[in-house]
């Protein structure tokens, strides 16, 4: 095999936890290698270690053959390993074009040519069809967008080897298609590249190879074609995946009482006005397009952007849900999708950042005691599978999957009547992924009612009640009861509009 | 208009609007007189501002320029009365130490991982101590040289004199305006004070622009304690009290955010200018105390805390907009 890049023993510790054991790596020449494991099981580490953002505590990297150390990741880049990091890692307070070109400005009389500069910067962006204006600032863009401009980034830098760590985690299924037909191309110039998902369905469509981590260790890899799904989630999560995804879920369909109910809520030029009821105990999903107004839609509802139109009743009485103060006092919850600008304090430990949404309905003037502060956060830690050493370890500090769960857990045990989920799965591995479901179901059982917005429809076939499908910022269809099926939901996305009133 | 540039607009207008109330009342103080003066008497306070508004960009703050002006006048009293050396070797010598003194500074910060605020509070008294341990006295400044400085200047239509330290200032104000919104090193500066652990994974040497920008604060301060020996031909270690939050103020109205990242070089011109406005009011009016020039800059800082809170959640909400409406070409351009 033709190596471009071998890591051999890679070791690499923190405070408490061994992130890495004398992990191997193999990329050749032309692959797409999977980098596959659990949420902490320490991809992203091994990833820093290669590209010199972390010092490595033991092992060696050849590249072409020659030991390297890159000891920053300027140097990475020079050594022509790009990277996109977990999260979109761009500088919002730069423009699009001085965020391609950070590092390699082309210079006149030292200084920056600017000129030069936004037209490299746009033919860099013309590959992905995203045609915006460079000159503005990158935090004018939606995170699709920003994640395209990383990726755009990455690859311009990379001669030998491009590192996408969960690039697709935020974009569509035509981005992700363009993004492949990218990586594609790549491939077959020679380039390496590694891919790191928890969709296993991209990383069987792109991926030639994989390596699979667990607990900081390799357990096993090969080619794609020699590892079949069952294997793989065997192989990462150490143990089989309990069946609880499999099958339409057996419980009784809420039909208590409305928890909540909207009439002809709605927001000019973000979505427009909707009916919609949500019964005690029921669980609604909510399927569309990215851009199809599913966000906005929640958004609405949870007073973050007011209404213009239309009336809220929440638990039989009426609202004023015009703030996010107004609609958690009215005992509604909202876990946003941004969970880098939304969700996380990175430097509060677990414990705080969990119990931050329940303390602020409280109110700070009435503290929830220590002790039942960590029955609860223990409590949550354990159901979701929170992978940290301690309660007050810093939530920066956990993995990405698992800061993910934290602020979920945060949402949870605050209770709500009424919860709103926006991509509650994004970036969580497939054993945690059934293991949310089950608390979700459980809680509904327990009365909460749930909104959840979801690009996984699978996921969304499997815990809703009813699922509204949303297209053109208008709920276009309502499948409820028997009709949900991820084909059903499929269908009814891709249907042609019925009419258009607008262009 | 770009939100960026918006605290910049505010700071302009303000000050057009501040000059147009005085010269209602004062006609005289429209005159290439009063703005040469103007230029002047704040020269020093410019170019230590700018230098204070790079350090901000980068997330950082500077404490010891105050106290490193004083040093500067005292050293260069005391190098002109104990030694033969010529005044520009003097200034040379000056200029390498205070440099030296902020890449110091810079590397602390860096390399330990320090708060800025403690290190360079800690260089703030190291300079002034260094200052008393030249020399407690006020030491008189007189050498040929300084006096060509000091009478150097070009008659501005009006009379008014544009005077070489005036002069320096400006081409402080533009050399500095180039280097961080026109070359690479300034958008190293904006990347590590918008965000520095991506600016680091994005491959942006932060240790090296960290100590870069304490460098040229350094270089700044050092420069301002020329032009400040020069104007009052004078070295008191006891002087510039104080100077550092004077810079820090003008900074903040000149629409840069203290939390780095954001902010436009030339609005600190004219925020030290606006300062100066208020000062030379005060002696036009001839009644007020000088205190009031504090009073009024406070409330003035006050005011544009509030506006640029204001104007970031006019941002947020601004941004939002724009992300629904790059989400609906987005789609567009996928059902294409
Ligand atoms: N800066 C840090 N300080 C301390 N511990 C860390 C740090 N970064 C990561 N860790 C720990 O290292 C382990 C591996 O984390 P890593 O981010 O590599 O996981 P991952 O495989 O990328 O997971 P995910 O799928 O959730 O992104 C985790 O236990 C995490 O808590
Ligand atoms: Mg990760």
């Amino acid at each position: 095999m033709d190596a471009v890049l071998e890591a051999r023993g890679i070791t690499k510790l923190f405070p408490g936890t061994v992130a890495l054991d004398a992990v191997d790596l193999v990329l050749a020449r032309g692959e797409v290698h999977a980098l596959l494991g659990e949420n902490g099981a320490g991809k992203s580490t091994l990833i820093k270690c290669l590209t010199g953002a972390y010092a490595r505590d033991g092992g060696t990297v050849l590249l072409d053959g020659r030991p390297v150390a890159p000891r920053s990741t300027a140097d990475a880049q020079a050594l022509g390993i790009g990277t996109v990091y977990q999260e979109v890692n761009l500088l919002a307070n730069l423009t699009v074009a001085e965020n391609l070109m950070l590092g390699r400005e082309p210079r006149r009389l030292g200084l920056t040519n600017r000129r030069s500069a936004c037209r490299e910067a746009a033919r860099m962006l013309a590959d992905y069809d995203l045609d915006i204006d460079v000159t503005r600032p990158l935090d004018a863009y939606s995170v699709a967008v920003q994640q395209i401009v990383a990726i755009a980034r990455a690859v311009s830098l990379s001669d030998k080897v491009l590192i996408l760590d969960e690039p697709t985690a935020s974009l569509d299924a035509a981005e992700v298609e363009r993004l492949f037909g990218i990586v594609r191309r790549l491939r077959d110039r020679g380039l390496a590249i590694v891919f790191i998902s928890h969709f296993l369905d991209q990383v069987y469509a792109i991926s030639d190879r994989l390596t699979v981590l667990r607990n900081g260790r390799n357990v096993g890899g090969g080619p794609v074609t020699e590892v079949d799904r069952l294997a793989l989630i065997n192989m990462m999560l150490g143990h089989d995946l309990a069946q609880a995804e499999s099958g339409h879920r057996t419980r009784a369909p809420g039909n208590g009482p409305p928890a909540a109910q909207f009439h002809d809520f709605g927001r000019r030029g973000r979505v427009e006005p909707f009916d919609l009821t949500v019964r005690k105990g029921e669980i609604v999903g909510l399927a569309g397009l990215l851009g199809s107004g599913r966000t906005e839609m929640a958004e609405v509802i949870f007073g973050i952007d007011g209404h213009d139109s239309g009336t809220a009743e929440v638990s039989g009485t009426a609202r004023r849900l015009d703030s996010p103060r107004a609609a958690i006092r009215a005992g509604m919850g909202f876990c946003p999708e941004d969970r880098k600008t939304d969700g996380i304090v990175a430097d509060l430990g677990v414990r705080e950042n969990m119990m931050l949404a329940l303390q602020a309905r409280r109110g700070w003037t009435r503290p929830v005691a220590r002790r039942e502060q960590d029955r609860m956060v223990a409590d949550y830690i354990r159901r979701l599978d929170v992978r940290t050493p301690h309660v007050e370890k810093p939530v920066g500090e956990l993995s990405g999957g698992n800061q993910q769960k934290v602020i979920l857990a945060r949402w949870l045990l605050m209770n709500p009547g009424f919860l709103i989920l926006d991509e509650p799965t994004r970036g969580i591995d497939v054993g945690a992924h059934a293991e949310i479901i089950r608390v979700i179901e459980e809680l509904c059982d327990r009365g909460m009612s749930l909104l959840v917005i979801s690009s996984e429809l699978d996921e969304l076939a499997t815990y809703s009640d009813r699922v509204i499908v949303m297209r053109d910022r208008r709920q276009v269809a309502e499948l409820a009861g028997a009709e949900v099926s991820t084909g059903a939901i499929v269908s009814a996305i891709a249907a042609a509009p019925q009419q258009r009133t607008a262009p | 208009m770009s939100a960026r540039l918006l605290p910049f607009a505010v700071t302009c207008a303000i000050f057009v609007l501040a000059y147009g109330l005085a010269w209602l009342q004062f006609p005289a103080i429209l005159s290439t007189r009063v703005i040469g003066n103007l230029l002047t008497d704040n020269a020093y306070l410019g170019i230590v501002a700018v230098g204070m508004t790079v350090v901000i960009l980068s997330g950082g703050i500077d404490l010891s320029v105050g106290a490193v002006i004083a040093f500067s006048g005292v050293f260069i009293g005391v190098m002109l009365r104990d030694t033969g050396l010529h005044p520009y070797a003097v200034f040379l010598l000056l200029l390498a130490i205070t440099t030296l003194f902020g890449l110091a500074m810079g590397a602390v910060i860096h390399l330990l991982e320090m708060p800025p605020f403690i290190v360079t509070l800690a260089g703030m008294f190291m300079a002034r101590g260094a200052a008393y341990v030249l020399s407690i006295d006020s030491i008189p400044i007189r050498h040929p040289a300084i006096e060509a400085i000091q009478s150097a200047y070009w008659l501005m239509p009006g009379k008014g004199r544009l005077t070489l330290i005036a002069g320096l200032m400006l081409l402080t104000v533009a050399a500095v305006t180039l280097l961080i919104h026109r070359s690479p090193f300034g958008t190293r500066v904006m990347a590590v004070g918008g965000d520095a652990r991506t600016a680091r994974l994005l491959g942006v040497d932060v240790g090296r622009t960290t100590v870069a920008v304490y460098g040229l604060s350094g270089f700044c301060a050092g420069l301002a304690g020329v032009v400040f020996a020069v104007y009052t031909s004078a070295g008191y270690s006891l002087a510039t009290v104080g100077t550092e939050l004077d810079a820090i103020a003008a900074v903040v109205i000149g629409g840069t955010l203290l939390t780095g990242g954001s902010g436009f070089v030339p609005g600190t011109l004219i925020g030290v200018l606006i300062m100066g406005l208020i000062q030379t009011y005060i002696v036009f009016d001839g009644t007020l105390s000088s205190w009031w020039t504090k009073i009024v800059i406070g409330m003035l800082l006050f005011g544009f805390v509030a506006l640029q809170k204001g104007l970031v959640q006019l941002r947020t909400g601004d941004r939002a907009a724009r992300r629904r409406a790059a989400r609906q070409s987005g789609r567009h351009r996928a059902t294409a």
